[in-house]
């Protein structure tokens, strides 16, 4: 384990003050999470072995900043917000690394800014849209049937870790108000479906790209994996076995050893 | 007091297995499997019929709302059937209460400016204006607005239609949500300086307010009746008495379904099985569609996880399907009996909830065109007469067309 620093930032004209979660050291990698909100996880632990990692939480979605969300209407705003939380942390092109609702952003970044992003991992990202293979809505689903989509082994005891609920009523209380504002906050810029003009902008993408996806997430399904690739000059795709939409977690071991790598060629 | 007739215009032959065989009544239900043209024309036509017939019967007002994709309530336009019930009224003293065009999902909002406009005049300055925020159902999953929105884009559409009112000169709207260079309705309302604005709600915080801050009339529509609804509308009463604002109770409205017969077992025999299809059917209707993330506001969510209000609001659905009629009747979900038992449990209600605007679900669910006008005449001549006169000898209803605030004479005579 390694230690974990929590930073406080102040961004947007100090309207918006998410934490930041540091630890590690060497070269900077930005770490940015799904739609249900950070939690600083082995992955982590792992990436931190090698890298500074920088694990920024989404606007609104830090706890006791729910109105953090407010002053930004769009995906534009977003986009330019994160600019300025690299300028925040110092960071000139760091590498990104983005999760699901977190691998659109950093996708978006990418193309918005082609010259800050070192180089970009994406872990199932969202994103683009096929009709016939539609991403699942999980804002409208019940925690049951995401674990089913989300997990290879939905029996197993990481998807029975999310399923978990807190013995304390203050803490089960707090826990199902963080998720949720966590997923309004992101689905500010999905809702109703993922496919908000990356399509048009993708293109302009020039880092070196590494796509991970879990061969069975029922989530967002893995012929997305070609869909970004096609589309990204320099890009090549990891397929997992025995993962879903999260395989840095459901294959630790084989997912950190491919991102390190990646990440130090 | 002021009582209207509330119509959903639900689908009245569902197969007696929806509840096992479809996911939800709302958003979902296949139409193709389900749905059959011929019959909604006749749906749509005897709808109208009821509530006319309702009119003549002397009812003071009649009442249609807007959802989509549901199964238990199809008018996806309001304004088309009150434009009918206008038409049709004419002359009539009875108010149309259009409960009403949801805010949100109508762009641009001035459209409702218009309508409702278009209403008043047709009307003869008859009309009440429901500004309905919409459902998580209707508007962020079948018309896509995004949930963390939907409540903004309601306040600046119903500040917009308000301004395109009641301004003097021509306007430009540079709003977040909407951008409309030369706001200039055609035509405006003849009720000064606009119709009485009627705000449905489910009993949050964030609703009341926002009411009480416009001095809008607050209805609390939900089917559970005056039991649930003395904790929402006890916390609306004294909210209205710290905000030191007068507890007129024709600042609140109320909806409640009500079934009369002759007798009490009459109506239980007659009532029953639309009684149980209406709430099993008709509310089949998964937890998930009701509160996407973002639809409650950060403060309304907070407050109803702390107080385990979603909680308590899902164990009492859970039960409802092994009611039978008594339980109904008990719980008073539904007032139903001999016109006796529905006036003493009904005064009891309004008098609890102090409310002096009541709307009454006359038809419910599956009941077919006849029995529906029996349960009016029944309500009309019996029970309706005998609520009339509560509140008015020391309030006025300032929430009503001003040219209706008179006690109406009940024109049978028509019929």
């Amino acid at each position: 384990m390694v230690a974990v620093q929590e930073r406080t930032i102040s961004v947007w004209e100090n309207k918006i003050k998410p934490k930041v979660q540091v630890a590690g050291s060497g070269p900077p990698v930005v770490f940015l999470h799904g739609a249900y909100g950070l939690t600083w996880d082995p992955f982590l632990d792992e990436l931190a072995r090698n890298f500074t990692v920088y694990a920024p939480e989404h606007p609104g979605t830090t706890w006791g900043d729910p109105d953090g969300i407010k002053p930004l209407d769009n995906l534009w705003d977003l986009v330019l917000y994160y600019d300025e939380v690299f300028d925040q942390l110092g960071l000139q092109n760091p590498a990104v690394v983005g999760h699901s609702f977190g691998g659109m952003v950093a996708a978006e970044i990418a193309a918005s800014y082609p010259h800050r992003v070192g180089q970009l991992v994406l872990l199932c990202p969202i994103g683009l849209w096929r009709d016939d293979a539609p991403v699942k809505n999980w804002m409208i689903m019940p925690p049951e049937d995401v674990i089913k989509a989300v997990f290879h082994d939905p029996t197993g005891p990481l998807a029975q870790q999310m399923l978990a609920i807190p013995e304390d009523e203050k803490a089960q209380q707090d826990a199902q108000i963080r998720t949720t504002w966590a997923l309004a906050c992101t689905g500010r810029f999905i809702w109703p479906i993922p496919d908000k003009g990356l399509k048009k902008r993708i293109h302009r993408i020039t880092s070196s790209t590494l796509l991970v996806w879990g061969k069975s997430d029922k989530l967002v399904p893995p012929v997305y994996a070609q869909e970004f690739a096609s589309r990204i000059k320099n890009s090549r795709i990891a397929m997992i076995d025995q993962a879903g939409h999260v395989p840095q977690l459901e294959q630790l071991g084989e997912v950190s050893t491919l991102v390190r790598d990646f990440l130090k060629s | 007091m002021k009582i209207s007739m509330f119509h959903l215009m639900p689908y009245r032959d569902l197969p007696d297995d929806f509840e096992q065989r479809y996911h939800s009544v709302w958003v979902d239900p296949p139409w193709k499997e389900l749905g059959n043209a011929e019959k909604v024309g006749q749906y749509y036509n005897w709808t109208l019929d009821e509530l006319i017939y309702a009119a003549k019967s002397g009812m003071d007002g009649i009442c249609v709302n807007e959802h989509h994709q549901n199964a238990y309530g199809f008018m996806p336009n309001p304004n088309l059937m009150g434009s009918v019930l206008a038409r049709a009224t004419n002359g009539m003293d009875v108010a149309i209460v259009q409960m009403g065009s949801t805010l949100p999902t109508t762009n641009p909002p001035t459209r409702i400016a218009e309508e409702y406009a278009m209403l008043d005049t047709m009307s003869g300055g008859r009309l009440v204006a429901g500004m309905p925020l919409g459902t998580a159902m209707d508007a962020t999953l079948c018309a896509g607005i995004t949930p963390i929105e939907q409540r903004e884009r309601y306040y600046e559409a119903h500040d917009l239609i308000l301004k395109a009112w009641t301004a003097p000169d021509i306007f430009a709207w540079n709003g977040k949500y909407f951008q409309l260079p030369m706001v200039n309705v055609w035509p405006r309302p003849i009720q000064q300086p606009h119709p009485p604005v009627w705000i449905p709600g489910l009993g949050s915080l964030s609703t009341w307010e926002f009411a009480a801050q416009h001095n809008h009339c607050y209805c609390f529509l939900n089917y559970y009746g005056p039991v649930v609804g003395k904790g929402v509308m006890d916390g609306f009463w004294q909210f209205i008495a710290q905000k030191g604002i007068e507890p007129n109770p024709y600042r609140a409205g109320f909806l409640q379904l009500v079934a009369v017969a002759e007798t009490d077992a009459l109506a239980e025999k007659l009532y029953e099985k639309h009684i149980r299809y209406f709430y099993n059917k008709s509310l089949h209707i998964p937890g998930e569609f009701f509160f996407p993330p973002g639809h409650q506001d950060y403060r309304s969510l907070e407050n109803s996880i702390r107080k385990g209000l979603l909680k308590s609001q899902f164990d009492q659905l859970q039960a409802i399907p092994n009611y039978k009629f008594k339980d109904f009747v008990d719980k008073r979900l539904v007032i139903a009996g001999s016109p006796a038992t529905v006036r003493d449990m009904l005064r009891q209600g309004v008098e609890d909830l102090r409310v002096g605007n009541l709307m009454v679900l006359l038809h419910i669910g599956s009941m077919p065109h006849d029995l529906t006008l029996k349960n009016i005449d029944l309500f009309t001549r019996e029970v309706m007469p005998h609520l009339h006169d509560k509140w008015d000898d020391k309030w006025e209803n300032k929430w009503w067309p001003e040219k209706l605030r008179a006690k109406r004479q009940t024109s049978l005579a028509a019929l």
